[in-house]
């Protein structure tokens, strides 16, 4: 009895093993396996083939004269130094704009903005929206809105139409980083009889500071890339200008303007400014990153 | 008997608590009042051009600024189709590295590289435009064209989507820059979506002898399908609104016809390409805001489908 038992086991065990569907399973599971590996290397490998392009082409483009030259016509030994210094004041106006603004908001979806208030929900959803929506429609809005009733292009409604896309990501982090401060904190504070603002303002915001710190951080990296939106709002400029309603420069634009461009050291200046965006607003992401281990 | 003595301050506070909370309230008022004018002002901006053709305007494929006629449909059409090519390509990219880096790959090379993959995803959009302007559609046009409509002209359904001029821009090659710009980011989430399913039923399936394709298969799929598809769809609002990345490499010509190795046009693309040469209160400018307004629409919708796959999961 037993040894038949255990003579069918020994042959179950064997058509196991050598049976078509362990087999076809194991199969199976060589090619997902396999798949999956080769689909990682190529994402790997067109990546760093957009590094590489970037680097090889772009180095050889930076100089001193780069950074301190205006642009200028072709072959006039031109740089990027107005779009540099236009992107950093648009930036940082856009950013005087955003920041407040989206703390706030997030501040009060955070803090005011429970289960039943409908108006906070609405607000999210459409901060959410907000995010999402193409950079260029934001361009055209605010060139409705700013450039159109004042008849020219200006470098400050580059720095509105900027504001408009950093606001929803500062709202976002804010209002996650705040939700992460423990209640017991709030009512320790309010036990001590500070007012509502003063806990917010003064524990909450305060435990929460890295954290929204990084979300800022995060809309400067996303503004200094964006192109869509500049296109009809500051417009781009060929000298130092630094009057903020008259047309400015920006990195990108110029970008834009010279890659298409059918002279050499136009081209050359467009992949300098690509490579020195990309450093940008990598050097960021990564200083978030690590300071977010910290 | 008096009670307890009231700070004198007590007032004051109370009267900034309400400055504060008006404060915050009226911040939050102007976040929607900026999305409310950007959607109103498009309407508006867009009512002319919906009057003068009616529904016309969206079966309509011509797009004429001489004859001041205009017709929705080849950019919508080349919207679509890029989103559509970028969705095919970046999806198995995606879903392959997410799932090569959360359980295969050893924990250090998977840091190093997930690391990698989400920085990129943060990388500005024209840098993708200008990679594909220099290096994919050159190897368009002198390799894959030639290549293909040497061998599929005559095919039977290929051919007609295959052939073209070897210029190396169109709808295809826009799909690749797209993809390749989205597949880092919907991999970035895919693998935080992945890592949210409970080890212990991961380890359970491993226990039953399950090999790692069945675990994937039968237990990560289907408790991360809604956060999965929500990733696509996020990537995929990327991809409808995304103007630099496509403007240097779809050629830019407002056409309608089969082939994907034709040069044409998107809704992005080409408000800002004509954008600059409308003068106010044109019909041009007009249908320009009403294309605008369908890509607020679309992009909109794919979000409001993110959100409920989202909310149904949690």
């Amino acid at each position: 009895m037993s040894e038949t038992a255990q003579q069918m086991a020994r042959a179950a065990k064997q058509r196991w093993h050598q049976g078509g569907r362990a087999r076809r399973r194991q199969i199976l599971d060589r090619i997902a396996t396999g798949a999956s590996i080769a689909a990682g290397t190529l994402l790997v490998l067109v990546l760093l083939s957009i590094l590489w392009t970037l680097l090889s082409r772009g180095l050889a483009g930076i100089s001193w004269a780069t950074i301190t030259h205006s642009m200028g016509p072709p072959g006039s030994g031109g740089g990027l130094g107005n779009a540099i210094l236009g992107s950093i004041i648009q930036t940082g106006l856009a950013l005087a704009m955003a920041a407040p603004l989206g703390l706030f908001c997030g501040i009060y979806l955070s803090e005011y903005g429970g289960k039943h208030n409908h108006f906070a929900s609405v607000v999210r959803f459409v901060s959410d929206v907000l995010m999402s929506a193409p950079s260029i429609l934001i361009g055209l809005f605010i060139y409705q809105l700013v450039v159109a009733p004042w008849g020219h292009f200006s470098g400050f409604a580059g720095a509105v139409a900027l504001a408009v896309l950093a606001v929803p990501v500062i709202v976002r982090t804010t209002e996650d980083m705040l939700r992460l401060v423990p209640t017991s904190m709030r009512e320790a504070g309010a036990a001590l009889g500070a007012p509502r603002w003063r806990v917010i303002l003064s524990l909450c915001l305060r435990s929460a500071r890295q954290g929204v710190l990084t979300g800022i951080l995060l809309a400067v990296a996303r503004m200094g890339g964006e192109t869509a939106p500049l296109l009809f709002t500051s417009l781009g400029n060929q000298t130092w200008s630094l009057r903020l309603d008259k047309p400015m420069a920006s990195l990108p634009v110029a970008i834009y303007q010279y890659a298409g461009a059918s002279y050499d050291d136009w081209v050359q200046l467009a992949w300098a400014g690509a490579l020195l965006i990309t450093c940008g607003v990598l050097m960021i992401n990564i200083i978030v990153r690590l300071s977010a281990r910290r | 008997m008096s009670m307890a003595p009231v700070p004198r301050s007590s007032k004051r506070q109370l009267g900034l608590d309400v400055l504060f909370h008006a404060l915050f309230w009226a911040s939050a008022l102007l976040v929607l009042l900026i999305l409310g004018g950007l959607i109103v002002l498009m309407a508006t901006g867009g009512w002319k051009a919906l009057t003068t053709f009616g529904l016309s305007f969206f079966d309509q494929s011509s797009w004429n600024p001489v004859k001041d006629r205009y017709g929705a449909l080849a950019p919508l059409l080349g919207t679509v189709l890029s989103t559509v090519i970028a969705l095919l390509l970046a999806i198995p990219l995606a879903f392959g590295t997410a799932f090569w880096l959360t359980n295969i790959a050893s924990a250090r090379l998977a840091a190093v590289i997930g690391t990698a993959v989400q920085l990129l995803a943060a990388v500005p959009s024209i840098i993708f435009g200008m990679w594909g302007f220099f290096t994919i559609v050159p190897l368009v046009a002198r390799y894959v064209q030639p290549f293909v409509n040497h061998h599929f002209r005559h095919a039977f359904i290929l051919g007609p989507l295959l052939k073209g001029p070897p210029i190396g821009t169109g709808v295809m090659t826009s799909g690749i820059v797209l993809a390749v710009m989205i597949a880092p980011f919907i991999t970035a989430v895919m693998c935080d979506v992945f890592g949210a399913v409970p080890p212990m039923l991961r380890e359970s399936a491993y226990g039953l002898g399950a090999t790692r394709w069945e675990v994937m298969r039968k237990i990560i799929a289907p408790w991360s399908r809604n956060g999965m598809i929500g990733a696509i769809v996020l990537g995929m609002g990327r991809a409808l609104g995304e103007t630099m990345a496509v403007t240097f490499v779809i050629g830019n010509v407002t056409s309608v016809g089969w082939s994907l190795f034709a040069p044409r046009s998107t809704v992005a693309s080409l408000i800002a390409l004509q954008f600059p040469e409308s003068p106010a209160g044109s019909l041009r400018l007009s249908s320009l805001m009403a294309l605008g307004f369908t890509l607020m629409l679309l992009s909109c919708a794919s979000l409001v489908v993110a959100r409920c796959l989202r909310g149904r999961r949690q």
